[in-house]
């Protein structure tokens, strides 16, 4: 029988099975330090071992300070997280890559920089951004902490099946259109509840031409579009990718793996239980100018008027996030201005991401009206490698602060934040009400958007710049 | 984790949808590593009007007077009922932690983000999905009647009230995970009783796919 993507995955890994809940097998285990404390503590108070302490790979990275790092973390309470993962990775005698680590970087990216994430696998983490991994045709899902603890202690998960779902985008993107427009135009589509249930396998000649961090913003924001896992087929990309990474296989496993991986593709004539189509030339440079993902509006639109919705929970849920915005119906994207930037996070603090962002800012300068504008690359790896191509000059001499890897102003744990009623273009993945400080506003845009921002001071249509 | 059989309780409304996990417990309390004491920073911004953080005295902040939770009609609530996709974002469990941690053993709503939908089990408190209509009805009794009351049997999947004409529904729910909350289980136990046959089948997919095994 044809069979999709995830399903071949799933199937691999299933050890049992019971009416309709399944045991299946996890390959990777990824681990932070705000998810995992709790689960360590339940593993030790229960006297239990950890199953395969080799599947573990662990990076502190929401908490960590991303300035100067010879110095203490300076919150108490942060430190003590940071200092439990160590602990809890030496007594169990776990890989890490601790604060001071030049691996150390956001789990999701450095996951596969390292060759860690590999075709093929389940990968889960006490974090919804796991999806990020299915890029690379992986069954990768976000999970809490008594699963942390599941997995910690037993090498599997207790889950149920997704239904599947393609979303076919097809169509040259336009120049300027990157991934994180396909992923938002996704988004405001289906809604953020869209994938609920769902795995969500991205397919059309738009994706496949995405390069591997691409695909990788992409399946970051799955979980935007309300989906745990987003996966990606395996091509000869996803190959050129992995080969050579630190724990990628080599020699003759190499080969065998190779082999197998290429097969890791949905079958032609298998039905998904939804399909999705959308024209990728028709996409434009999307802005989010609300307080969920999928209030989002090209670059060119108007803020929605609440009054033109029928719907009463759409229309009242329009109002409330206006007004947390302080935007005014009708008001064009473009006159929005902005307080400051961040171009950073797991969906788009990559290599690819900083070269983009640095190309747009050229030689310019940052508007007068940005406070402060942020550049956190996403690893030690890839702040090296934007430091040797001069990226990192470029972003200064602009105005910019350059700063040490983490989830920084994303989720704002530690001390990057904006102050109530900031306005920040945000490289990240959500908007939501406080998410980069309390009272801060977030407009989720891509990192080309985000550098133009911080160049005009207000969003512009990245495709009119020279 | 306590078994979940039945529950009586009184229900407040909060009428919002996509209450995203930030929303449920900020971030800054994130930097707990313990499992308990959430509750009184439960929904933090929208509940007090200064900005909270780990270790204040939360008696002496100023309490929004205009939020759901600190109405005096809906003091000791325990089931809470919300509109769509309730719980959508971070997978962080201190979301169902500080709801328990508050007193929220239900949360009713038409329907869940994944992630947060099977937190909540873990950690016996029961969401139910409820078709929107039935939802908006229950927002309609919430507001029309002081101290409005739900009960919910597990057991039979019920949920009623005791109004003049009376709510009285179905819902839906996995068996397992059903059979897990009634009885409190630990799942982790559960899974080990089948150790051998991890172990076998973790021998023959290291066999088939060698390059997994993480060396
Ligand atoms: S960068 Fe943001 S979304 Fe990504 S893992 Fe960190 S906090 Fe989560």
């Amino acid at each position: 029988m044809a069979s999709t993507l995830y399903e071949k995955i799933f199937k691999r890994h299933v050890v049992r099975e019971d009416n309709d809940t399944f045991l299946i097998y996890i390959d990777r285990h990824l681990i932070h330090e705000v998810t995992s404390p709790q689960a360590f503590e339940g593993i030790r108070l229960a006297n239990r071992e950890i199953w395969r302490a080799k599947s573990i790979l662990a990076v502190p990275d929401h908490n960590v300070p991303t300035t100067d790092r010879s110095i203490e973390i300076e919150d108490p309470i942060s430190k003590i997280q940071v200092e439990t993962l160590d602990k809890n990775c030496e007594e169990f005698n776990l890989l890490q890559f601790k604060m001071n680590d030049e691996r150390q970087g956001i789990v999701h990216v450095i996951g596969p920089e390292q060759g860690s994430t590999l075709p093929g696998m389940t990968i889960v983490c006490g974090d919804s951004h796991t999806s990020t991994h299915g890029a690379f045709g992986a069954i990768a899902m976000g999970i809490g902490t008594s699963d942390v603890e599941h997995v910690l202690a037993t090498q599997c998960l207790i889950v149920n099946k997704f239904k599947t779902m393609r979303i076919n985008v097809n169509g040259n993107l336009q120049n300027g259109v990157t991934a994180k427009d396909v992923a938002l135009t996704i988004i405001g589509k289906i809604g953020t509840a869209g994938g609920t249930g769902h795995a969500i396998e991205f397919a059309g000649t738009s994706i496949s031409s995405l390069s591997m961090e691409g695909r990788m913003t992409l399946c970051n924001m799955a979980i935007e579009a309300g989906s745990r896992v987003g996966l990606v087929a395996v091509d000869d990309k996803t190959i050129d990718y992995i080969k050579d990474k630190p724990l990628a296989p080599r020699g003759a496993l190499w080969e065998k793996a190779k082999k197998d991986w290429l097969n890791l593709v949905s079958d032609k004539d298998v039905i998904f239980d939804t399909e999705v189509e959308i024209d990728g030339s028709l996409i434009e440079p999307q802005v989010t100018w609300g307080t969920s993902p999928e209030m989002v509006s090209s670059i060119n639109s108007k803020i929605p008027n609440p009054d033109h919705y029928k719907d009463k929970t759409l229309s009242s849920s329009y109002q409330i996030a206006l007004k947390y915005m302080n935007l005014k119906p009708d008001t064009p994207i473009k006159e929005i201005l902005i307080d400051k930037v961040f171009i950073g996070s797991c969906t788009n603090s990559r290599i690819e991401d900083l070269r983009a962002a640095a190309a747009i800012v050229g030689a310019k300068k940052i508007a007068k009206n940005i406070k402060l504008a942020l550049v956190v690359p996403g690893s030690g790896l890839v702040k090296l490698q934007a430091e040797s191509e001069g990226l990192d000059k470029i972003f200064t001499k602009a105005g910019f602060e350059w700063r040490e890897p983490g989830c920084s102003m994303c989720l704002a744990m530690n001390a990057d934040k904006l102050g109530p009623g900031e306005r920040c273009a945000s490289t990240s993945n959500r908007n939501f009400e406080g998410r980069q400080g309390q009272g801060g506003r977030t407009h989720l845009v891509s990192p080309q958007m985000a550098a133009a921002a911080a160049i005009y001071g207000k969003f512009v249509d990245i495709r009119e710049l020279n | 984790m306590e078994p979940f059989n039945e529950h009586k309780g009184l229900v407040i409304p909060l009428d919002r949808a996509n209450v995203d996990t930030d929303a449920i417990i900020p971030k800054q309390f994130l930097k707990s590593i313990k499992k308990s004491g959430f509750g009184p920073n439960l929904f933090d911004e929208w509940r007090y009007l200064d900005h909270g953080e780990p270790g204040m005295d939360n008696s002496k902040r100023k309490i929004n007077p205009d939020f759901i939770l600190n109405l005096p009609r809906y003091k000791n609530g325990s089931i809470l009922v919300a509109r769509e996709n309730f719980g959508c974002g971070s997978s962080r469990e201190h979301a169902p932690w500080a709801l328990l941690d508050f007193g929220i053993k239900v949360v009713i709503a038409p329907s869940f983000a994944d992630i947060f939908y099977g937190n909540c089990f873990k950690n016996g408190i029961l969401p139910i999905v409820l078709d929107k209509s039935i939802v908006d009805e229950i927002f309609i009794r919430v507001d029309e009647n002081i101290r409005y009351q739900i009960t919910v049997n597990l057991r039979s999947q019920r949920i009623y009230d005791e109004h003049k004409e009376s709510l009285d529904k179905y819902f839906e729910i996995d068996s397992f995970k059903k059979s897990c909350l009634m009885e409190g289980l630990d799942d982790i136990g559960l899974t080990l009783k089948n150790k051998t046959e991890i172990q076998n089948f973790e021998k023959n997919y290291q066999e088939n796919f060698p390059w997994l095994k993480g060396e």
